[in-house]
């Protein structure tokens, strides 16, 4: 039979059954949206997490003090003073393949300008953290290596703090006070966004860690909170950590068979753990949305069913003016897919309007792809010929002069 | 002989009992012949014409169809017999409601070898026309009277040049007036070469026939 009038006869039956065509379609309709939803947004969020880590830095290892235990907690307050600038000084001297290192020392506290005031982080680093964390200065200047030997008083802000403190000013050459202590900024850094755990980087001011400790801490100590180290390539990061790692042992006189006193951590592992949770939760909801789309397709099966029964006297003159059984079974298929296939569209459509909101809500890339309602529609298609291949070979089997006989 | 039937026997089970519809019928039909087959109720008529129409199947016996045997047939091969060599006049018309009368008239033209759009509409009005109808196509069969949706069904039937027509009760819904047009319609393809085999129960609607035959209990007097 051709296809052109077996589509024609569909359309004009479901036509024949509006309301039931289009409640059978929903089931259809809402497990598209939800797979083509759930796909989009965690496909977004993988993006925003890859760009977010990317942003941390390129082929970035992390130094902590303290060790590791094997479920992966760092432990022991006792180790929190292990780790030195002067270790980081010794790592960039003797470890071959490191690009840039900065100590980090963080504090936190309430900045004045006026009569304006803001709490924000502070960090105390060194002229390659600029290097290590890939993040400039969008305005004014970078301190140097001799603002850090010196201690000055000079310090970078973050863009936040642009709009929260200075209300739109240009920042450069104005003097703030934090403790009281006046701190004159030299630079503005560029805007980083949002933190994939969250946290917002670019509420923050950057210092000379000896700014840090000697002036707002009045500590003589130099322990920092963490080192920060950025390798060549991420082919050189598995040996930079072993070397790393042997040079302090070394420095640290820790015996064979002791615990390390220090944690190496390369952000490319901590990206791949988000990542992959993040894609197990969009897998998990992929699966229930998926459950949603198969119920649709019980819906379909199921009214296929009462379709089947309520034309069998059509059947049986079609099949009497010599109609075989597969013509019977197509025209059938091409009804259940004609279902599935439009439930799926509006689907995607309605999926990708949602995922759109939630984007735009989460300030996420929106990611629809092509490729997301292509999977969407194929598997609401198939799912269309799937359950719609029982009712369309019940059909088929009739016997005519039965159909015939059929009130 | 168009239609050569022999020792055919149609035994449906019902619950525990058999009832033999049909008790060993045989019947030669030769091309272009106009049969009219009468007889009281529940003697077979229908269940004779259904096995001749390849729209049921004999319990046992012989069927040859222009000259091929399809008793042994399976379901597709006998859809190709129907939409071939066989067109169907039921007395209830059996049109699809909700379809055109022109759509109805396509409908056989769709199946077995199927030929395009153009070319099937063209045969189907024209065989409208021929019955008259020409200023009907477009109506449903629910907006016909009942005279003309049997012209539209023998449309369907003849549309596809078939070897035999089988009509059950063809006047079995229609007055006199209808019956008379149905059956000179008849007379009309008859006359050009087509079998026709008829059940009826009215005998100045059997006269039209060439011959009449009488069954009683599954078989033929
Ligand atoms: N599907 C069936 N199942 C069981 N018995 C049947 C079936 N169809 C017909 N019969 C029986 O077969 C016999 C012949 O029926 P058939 O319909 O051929 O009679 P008929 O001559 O066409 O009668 P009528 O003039 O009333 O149409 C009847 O006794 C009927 O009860
Ligand atoms: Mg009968």
């Amino acid at each position: 039979m051709n296809i052109g009038p077996t589509i024609k006869v569909a359309f004009r039956a479901l036509r024949r059954n509006r309301v039931r065509s289009a409640l059978t379609s929903l089931g259809i309709i809402i497990g598209t949206a939800a797979v083509i939803a759930v796909l989009s947004v965690g496909q977004g969020a993988a993006v925003m997490i890859q760009s977010q880590i990317g942003s941390m830095g390129s082929n970035l290892l992390l130094i902590f003090p303290g060790s590791m235990n094997n479920s992966g907690v760092r432990s022991g307050s006792g180790g929190q003073q292990s780790l030195t600038v002067a270790d980081g000084e010794t790592i960039a001297r003797e470890c071959p393949n490191i690009v840039a290192l900065s100590p980090m020392i963080r504090t936190g506290n309430q900045v004045v300008y006026g009569n304006n005031n803001w709490s924000t982080s502070i960090q105390g680093v060194t002229p390659a953290f600029s290097r290590v964390r890939n993040w400039n200065v969008s305005s004014g200047d970078y301190f140097t290596e001799a603002d850090v030997r010196t201690g000055a008083r000079v310090c970078l802000v973050g863009a936040t703090l642009v709009t929260q403190l200075f209300l739109d000013e240009n920042p450069v050459g104005q003097s703030i006070r934090i403790r009281n202590i006046p701190f004159r900024v030299i630079g503005v850094l560029e805007p980083k966004g949002t933190a994939a755990w969250g946290q917002d980087q670019d509420d923050t001011i950057v210092m000379p860690w000896t700014t840090v400790r000697r002036v707002l801490q009045r500590s003589p100590f130099s322990n920092v909170n963490n080192l920060l180290v950025s390798v060549a390539s991420a082919e050189d990061i598995a040996t930079a950590t072993r070397t790393i790692g042997a040079i302090l042992r070394q420095s640290h006189r820790i015996q064979e068979g002791s615990d390390d006193d220090f944690t190496i951590t390369d952000m490319a592992e901590i990206a791949k753990t988000i990542t992959s949770v993040s894609s197990l939760m969009t897998l998990l909801l992929s699966v229930i949305a998926s459950i949603s789309l198969l119920v649709g397709g019980i819906g379909i099966m199921n009214i296929m069913l009462v379709s089947v029964t309520e034309r069998t006297r059509e059947i049986g003159i079609r099949m009497a003016v010599g109609a075989r059984q597969n013509d019977i079974m197509l025209q059938f298929l091409v009804e259940a897919l004609t279902l599935s296939l439009l439930g799926g569209l509006i689907g995607a459509g309605l999926g990708a309007l949602a995922a759109n909101v939630v984007s735009r809500v989460n300030h996420w890339p929106v990611l629809v792809s092509v490729q997301s309602i292509g999977l969407a529609l194929f598997f609401s298609s198939a799912i269309g010929v799937f359950f719609g291949f029982y009712p369309a070979w019940r059909a088929a089997r009739l016997n005519p002069i039965d159909c015939l006989r059929h009130e | 002989m168009v239609i050569d039937i022999q020792q055919i026997r149609k035994v449906y089970r019902v619950g525990e009992v058999d009832v033999t519809a049909l008790d060993d019928v045989s019947l030669g039909v030769a091309r272009g012949d106009f049969v009219a087959i009468m007889g009281a109720s529940g003697s077979g008529k229908s269940t004779l014409l259904n096995i001749l129409g390849c729209l049921d199947r004999p319990s046992s016996g012989s069927y040859r169809l222009d000259g091929i045997e399809v008793s042994g047939m399976g379901p597709d091969q006998l859809a190709n017999v129907r939409s071939r060599k066989l067109g169907f006049i039921f007395q209830n018309f059996n049109l699809l409601s909700r379809t055109s009368a022109l759509e109805n008239v396509e409908l056989p033209l769709l199946y077995g070898n199927p030929i395009g759009h153009a070319a099937r509409h063209r045969k189907a009005l024209a065989m409208l026309e021929r019955m008259e109808l020409g200023s009907r196509v477009h109506h449903f069969p629910g907006q016909l009277s009942g005279g003309q949706q049997q012209r539209v069904a023998i449309a369907r039937a003849l549309v596809n040049d078939p070897a035999v027509i089988l009509a059950d009760e063809p006047t079995g819904n229609l007055d006199s007036r209808s019956s008379n047009e149905i059956m000179k319609l008849f007379q009309e393809v008859n006359a050009q070469g087509l079998t026709i085999i008829m059940v009826t129960h009215e005998t100045d609607v059997a006269a039209f026939a060439r011959r009449t035959l009488q069954m009683r209990d599954g078989r033929f007097i």
